[in-house]
């Protein structure tokens, strides 16, 4: 794969390089900005408060994720 | 050259370029989690700061209750009179916006930008700084207020609360107050263990007598197997018109 992508691009060497590096800050950015923050939610550590559930029932507003 | 052999080569080269693809993207999430998002943070309290500023230099809402000698809170959590009491307070802080300002002379340059406290435990909430579990006691009340904090991604607000010791002074800063709590101690629980965030720790019947503050946060650090818990009392309620109060002057 990433042979064909070298092959492909265009530009000898300079343009290769230049090709190849907005490619790989273009992929870099969608995992940051897109990806990542849509994957987050499924990994644990992020979870910083205890369960609240039937034990907080009364109280004014539900309360947070697990 | 047999044909066969070109197959597995390629097939071979294939996985191996794919798997270290694969490496490389969950290295790079590991830096969009402890890097990344601290920027996050960053920004989204930069913005809580100016909005508390701003907020703080306007006059004093008159329907806004008074912060000090805030009356004794009835009863416990459950009855429904007891229910309405919060709900008509939480007026004044609407969810995601900032109200308070956490102080800790004992983490040192960590106050250097205290973080702002902002109403709410939602992921979102939690991405702008420490959350105040909504339905908990207000800073200096009677009861339990309870926040929850990152300790290793968005900013780790929390990050070294296992330094905290018994004696430590948490400071909380609002509008017009600073209420100083005393750390009692710290202890390590399960995620489902929600009596921690109650009036009264660990009773629901119980009637509060006590001014309390809960900190929470996951545990151990990288991890979420189990929670820390820090808890606190309220030692010293001093109008901000009078200036530093002593934890913070000593410090």
């Amino acid at each position: 794969m990433y042979s064909w992508i070298w092959r492909t691009l265009p530009g000898g060497l300079p343009g290769k390089l230049l090709g190849s590096l907005v490619l790989l800050t273009a992929v870099v950015l969608l995992l940051f900005f897109y990806v990542f923050p849509a994957v987050e939610p499924l990994v644990p550590f992020n979870d910083v408060t205890v369960d609240t559930g039937e034990s907080l029932a009364g109280l004014a507003a539900p309360v947070g994720p697990p | 050259m047999s044909r066969t052999g070109d197959l597995v080569r390629t097939g071979l080269r294939g996985l191996g370029q794919t798997l270290i693809t694969v490496g490389m993207v969950l290295l790079l999430f590991c830096v969009y989690e402890l890097k990344v998002t601290n920027l996050v943070t960053d920004r989204e309290q930069g913005r809580l700061a100016d909005d508390l500023a701003s907020t703080w230099a306007e006059p004093v809402d008159p329907d806004a209750p008074e912060p000090a000698g805030e009356p004794v809170q009835p009863g416990g959590p459950a009855g429904p009179a007891e229910a309405a009491a919060p709900a008509v307070r939480k007026v004044s802080v609407a969810q995601g916006s900032g109200f308070a300002v956490l102080r800790i002379p004992r983490l040192g340059k960590w106050n250097d930008r205290p973080p702002v406290v902002v109403e709410g435990v939602g992921v979102e909430d939690l991405k702008k700084g420490p959350g105040h579990i909504p339905g908990t006691a207000l800073p200096g009340e009677l009861g339990n207020v309870v926040l929850s904090g990152h300790r290793t991604t968005y900013g780790a607000p929390f990050h070294r609360f296992d330094e905290l010791r018994p004696g430590d002074a948490v400071v909380l800063e609002t509008r017009d107050m600073w209420f100083t709590y005393e750390v009692s101690g710290s202890t390590i629980v399960a995620p489902t263990a929600s009596e921690v965030t109650l009036p009264v720790p660990g009773d629901p019947t119980a009637t509060p007598t006590k001014r309390l503050l809960t900190l929470t946060t996951c545990n151990p650090k990288y991890s979420a197997r189990t929670r820390l818990i820090v808890l606190a009392e309220l030692t010293a309620s001093d109008p901000k018109s009078a200036g530093l109060p002593a934890a913070l002057r000593a410090a």
